[in-house]
């Protein structure tokens, strides 16, 4: 009879032991969601508050009167410096350098990675190699360097704009920028669909070859409505690098019309005249937050396993 | 002329020569089979036709004409893969008529072409559907679709049926047997499996570390085998290659087979291969089949050679369709083929007949065929 009871008598034992285990689990699990939670809370509660409310109330408190004054006005009165119209052109200035820069730098990626891959030619290991080692370079450690670059180019403009009429852009903080971003995140661009392009299916390229199409026709047609998954995974984090970028922002456009976002935020936070405005500095903030976390809901949907199912084996 | 012609062709990676020069031919319409183990070079060689690897030396001629440093798509070939690399994001129709869009067909065109591939591969009614919707054996059909509609000058099959399991690999193969008598078309064929090779083949290449052992139809690489390599790699079960050594017999040759605790067995040569006489008393490699070796009412009635020798049988395997029985001949495990029905038991001595006019022999030291 006990040979028969004792192991019963374990299963449940292991029961209740596994139920506590998740218990503790799930317990500290939620603990540090509602950790990383709380500043996103309190910015969230602080913006629909008014200035009143922060000054007598309490910090987690839910606003009395939700008003969306300190939004409308963070994004068209609030003072960036001594110009007082809202951080919404700097807004602009980001998206208009954030999407060529992403593109462009996950286009090169791809091209970069497809060509390690399947054309390989002499040395193809060392030129990936060489372009890994972008990866690990300091931000700091190429200021000045690409500063000296920037200058050079933008008096060669200034050269065109004389000679020709036109400069092509050179010189332009936007175009300066969008180039630092682009050269700066080639190597991680490319080490995301080298590594990609490394398990992708190399017969494919070869049927295609048979089937008469040329290098760029491969690229276009096969390899690239074959890539959705890393696509999406490069975008979402080239994006947000070069949204959340700083430190270029204010060194090679920190002053002036083309000041991005990153840059016009510190400039609205730091202000030393009058009373600190949390509820719009909140808002600002929370503006100058949302254009990731909106590609990250929006894509986040393609980050789908199996799209190549099919193409190989069976 | 051939149709499809290879000169001493070699193929070099830095210091190691894949391919050793390679010389084949092909007539029009025939089915050629590249057969040996992995990293025999094979693969390489498909692809050297192929245009998808470059050739370090040698021709590559099609109908005449050299393709040697023309681009894949220029070389009027047609390729299906081992892993049958459809394209996963077009559909069925997308993959077929992928080569004709490349090369600016009108649409038009393309459907018709389309349809009536559709038609004789029956996946008409897979057309809309995406390669990861499809079974293997559907995917298969798939990619000899996409060769086919090129109406190219040679098809080119990498391993195609490996993928495949057992039962539909011999559909499969059937399929495209049938495929290569109704288009007559010229097809080259690259696999492992040896019984592929013998069932599909008008001319069989067995290859070795990159070079041609054997070449010549499945018949004589089955019954005439020029060295150890190709005897031992082709038939399943597999040639008995038992050592032994030659003696005299009165006038006439005999060959010696060692056996555990008892006598040899002497087997009298009627008409031995001239150049076994050189071998007297020396060792040699004695090759039988097992269906060359077998019950003696079960023996050939017309061969002109038979010895039959008492045998102590060490396992029975009833396969269904036959039996096999294993006996020790030389220090080695020896199969024979016997009727399904034979009477016989393991752990007896039962006499079996030597197909002689079937054996070959092989000289132990160049593992070459003696004649």
């Amino acid at each position: 009879m006990s040979a028969v009871t004792t192991p019963a008598r374990q299963a449940t034992g292991g029961v209740n032991i596994k139920t506590i285990n998740r218990i503790v689990i799930y317990g500290l699990l939620a603990l540090f969601a509602l950790f990383y939670l709380m500043p996103l809370f309190v910015m969230l509660v602080t913006s629909f508050k008014t200035m009143d409310e922060i000054q007598n109330g309490n910090m987690l408190a839910l606003p009395k009167a939700p008003t969306f004054d300190p939004w409308l006005k963070a994004w068209g009165e609030t003072c960036v410096g001594l110009t007082c119209a809202g951080i919404k052109g700097y807004f602009w200035n980001s998206i208009k350098m954030v999407v060529p820069a992403v593109l462009i730098s996950t286009m090169l990626g791809a091209l970069n990675g497809y060509v390690l891959t399947k054309w390989r030619f002499r040395g193809a290991t060392l030129v990936f190699g060489l372009m890994l080692f972008a990866c690990f370079i300091p931000f700091q450690s190429v200021l000045l360097p690409m500063a000296t670059i920037l200058g050079s180019v933008g008096r060669f403009g200034v050269t065109l704009q004389n000679s020709i009429g036109t400069n092509f852009g050179l010189g332009n903080s936007t175009v300066n920028l969008v180039f630092v971003h682009v050269v700066y995140g080639i190597g991680f661009t490319t080490l995301f669909f080298r590594n990609y392009y490394e398990a992708f299916p190399t017969e494919l390229v070869k049927a295609a070859q048979v089937d008469g199409a040329s290098f760029f026709q491969i690229f276009r047609r096969i390899m690239l409505p074959n890539s959705m998954p890393i696509f999406v995974v490069t975008v979402i984090y080239q994006f947000t690098n070069i949204w959340n970028d700083f430190l270029f922002a204010s060194a090679y456009a920190g002053t002036g019309d083309a000041m991005p976002m990153t840059v016009a935020l510190n400039n609205v936070v730091n202000t030393s005249t009058g009373v600190v405005e949390y509820n719009v500095n909140m808002a600002a903030a929370m503006i100058a937050a949302l254009p990731t976390l909106l590609v990250y809901v929006l894509a986040g949907r393609y980050f789908v396993r199996g799209l190549m199912a099919g193409a190989v084996k069976g | 002329m051939a149709f499809l012609e290879i000169d001493g062709l070699r193929k070099r990676f830095g210091q190691v020569e894949i391919l050793k020069g390679i010389d084949l031919d092909l007539e029009k319409g025939g089915f050629l089979v590249l057969v040996g183990p992995s990293g025999c070079g094979k693969s390489t060689l498909l692809n050297t036709i192929a245009g998808l690897e470059t050739i370090t030396s040698g021709e590559i001629r099609v109908d005449g004409r050299t393709i040697n440093d023309l681009h894949p798509s220029k070389r009027d070939i047609a390729m299906v893969f081992q892993s049958y690399a459809l394209y996963p994001n077009m559909t069925v129709a997308g993959n077929i008529s992928f080569g004709m869009e490349m090369r600016g067909v009108p649409a038009a065109e393309r459907q018709k072409a389309i349809d009536k591939v559709a038609k004789v591969l029956q996946i008409g009614h897979l057309l809309q559907r995406k390669p990861s919707q499809l079974s293997g054996g559907q995917r298969q059909r798939v990619a000899m679709g996409r060769a086919l509609v090129r109406d190219p000058k040679l098809f080119l099959f990498d391993e195609p049926l490996s993928n495949l399991d057992a039962k539909l690999r011999v559909d499969m193969r059937i399929e495209i047997k049938r495929l290569h008598a109704t288009t007559g078309t010229t097809i080259v064929y690259v696999t492992h499996d040896q019984i592929e090779a013998m069932t599909l083949a008008t001319k069989i290449a067995v290859m070795r570390d990159g070079e041609v052992q054997q070449f010549g139809t499945p018949a004589e690489i089955y019954n005439n085998p020029t060295n150890l390599f190709v005897a031992d790699f082709m038939g399943s079960p597999a040639m008995n290659l038992i050592p032994a050594t030659i003696g005299t017999n009165g006038n006439a040759l005999s060959v010696v087979l060692q056996r555990e605790a008892r006598e040899p067995i002497l087997l009298p040569m009627a008409n031995a291969p001239a150049g076994l006489s050189a071998f007297q008393g020396k060792p040699i490699i004695f090759g039988v089949r097992p269906e060359a070796l077998t019950d003696p009412e079960g023996a050939e009635r017309n061969a002109s050679n038979i010895a039959t020798a008492d045998l102590h049988i060490e396992v029975v395997e009833p396969a269904g369709s036959d039996t096999f029985a294993v006996t020790n001949l030389g220090g080695k495990g020896v199969v024979a083929r016997l009727r399904a029905d034979a009477n016989i038991q393991p752990g007896t001595v039962t006499p079996l007949a030597f197909n002689l006019t079937k054996a070959v022999f092989f000289d132990p030291a160049t593992e070459n065929r003696i004649r």
